[in-house]
């Protein structure tokens, strides 16, 4: 088999949870910019272009508000901040990957980021093109089911309701095996109870920066204390 | 909105997004020598930030109403215990996900 032909067999079922999750919430955006007046080109466009679906449902309110590009460029500065840190944490990983990188790093949603990098490419697989596939085959479910909900739009009759509990479920699962991978448990610990405590504060809205900020904060703190120390 | 100004909104959400994306890619390129903070941040922050995707993916459920979160919390044990037994992804999301539905569309609907 070409190199090619195995990276996209050892990808392939690691997206199936993200195949099922990405057509159904797919639709429902297709389905809601359909809703408020667009023409389907409007979400098939975007679906491909910003890929970010939580970004997206929140560009549907900026185009129906007042004209302000301004204000859309820092919203979508904010909401994506948490970009940042997967950035951070796949410098090394997305080096050497040639062109393909520009790619990587264009199409890095969370589930693509969490699979890309919690996942141990199996010996003999090319970890460029395994990672390529990954991130290509998310963004075409991702395009698929948008596509879907806006051309059949409400004509389509589905009970899929939980079906996007696959997100929580992948995202719990590379934790808990990360888990048991890892000695030292605290980045984990942290990364569970600090953004906990600033939904608790903050609310679901807003709480995303300022999780952000403290993770870092205390990151930054732990490592000048560690080299006081050693 | 006219459609030029409809255009312009979404090119500028794309390039907020894709300063997210790419910032960090361009601050420390691979042809220079990651400063030692930087390389410390790549190998804590992973973890972390697979701990606040759980807390960000679950971020709509109401603890202190509703259901309380129950089907979130059964659901979500499922696949973490069969996950850490059978070190078996797919097994765990599907069972944790088709779990969840059968308790919203049945049990707690």
């Amino acid at each position: 088999m070409t190199k090619y032909g195995s990276a996209l067999r050892a990808a392939f079922p690691l997206t199936l949870p993200i195949c099922a999750a990405f057509l159904f919430l797919g639709i429902s955006y297709g389905l809601y910019m359909t809703g408020r007046g667009f023409a389907p080109l409007y979400p098939i466009c975007t679906s491909a272009l910003v890929f970010a679906g939580s970004m997206e449902f929140v560009l549907v309110s900026l185009l129906l508000g007042p004209f302000d590009p301004l204000n859309a460029f820092f919203i979508a500065l904010t909401v994506n901040s948490r970009h940042l840190f997967y950035g951070l944490s796949m410098l090394e990983k997305y080096k050497d990957t040639g062109l393909k990188k520009l790619y990587l790093i264009f199409g890095m949603c969370d589930e693509s980021f969490a699979i890309n990098c919690s996942v141990k490419i199996p010996e003999g697989i090319d970890k460029g093109w395994f990672m390529t596939f990954v991130t290509f085959l998310n963004q075409c479910y991702w395009v698929t089911g948008v596509t879907t909900g806006a051309l059949a739009g409400s004509r389509l009759n589905f009970d899929a309701k939980g079906l996007d509990f696959a997100l929580t479920a992948l995202f719990l699962a590379i934790f808990a095996a990360q888990w048991q991978g890892e000695e030292n448990h605290g980045p984990s610990l942290l990364g569970l109870a600090l953004p906990f405590f600033c939904l608790l504060l903050w609310g679901p809205e807003a709480f995303l920066p300022p999780s952000l900020a403290l993770l870092l904060a205390l990151f930054v703190f732990a490592f000048y204390f560690r080299r006081q120390r050693s | 909105m006219t459609f030029s100004q409809e255009l312009i909104t979404i090119a500028a959400v794309v390039a907020g997004t894709m300063v997210t994306r790419f910032l960090p890619f361009v601050l420390f390129p691979a042809s220079k020598k990651t400063p030692p903070l930087i390389a410390f941040l790549g190998q804590v922050l992973p973890p972390a930030v697979m701990g606040m995707l759980v807390i960000y993916s679950l971020k709509d459920v109401s603890l202190f109403a509703g259901h309380h979160g129950l089907p979130e919390f059964l659901a979500g044990s499922l696949t973490v215990l069969l996950q850490l037994f059978t070190r078996n992804m797919l097994l765990a999301v599907a069972s944790g996900t088709v779990g969840y539905m059968l308790l919203v569309q049945y049990v707690f609907a």
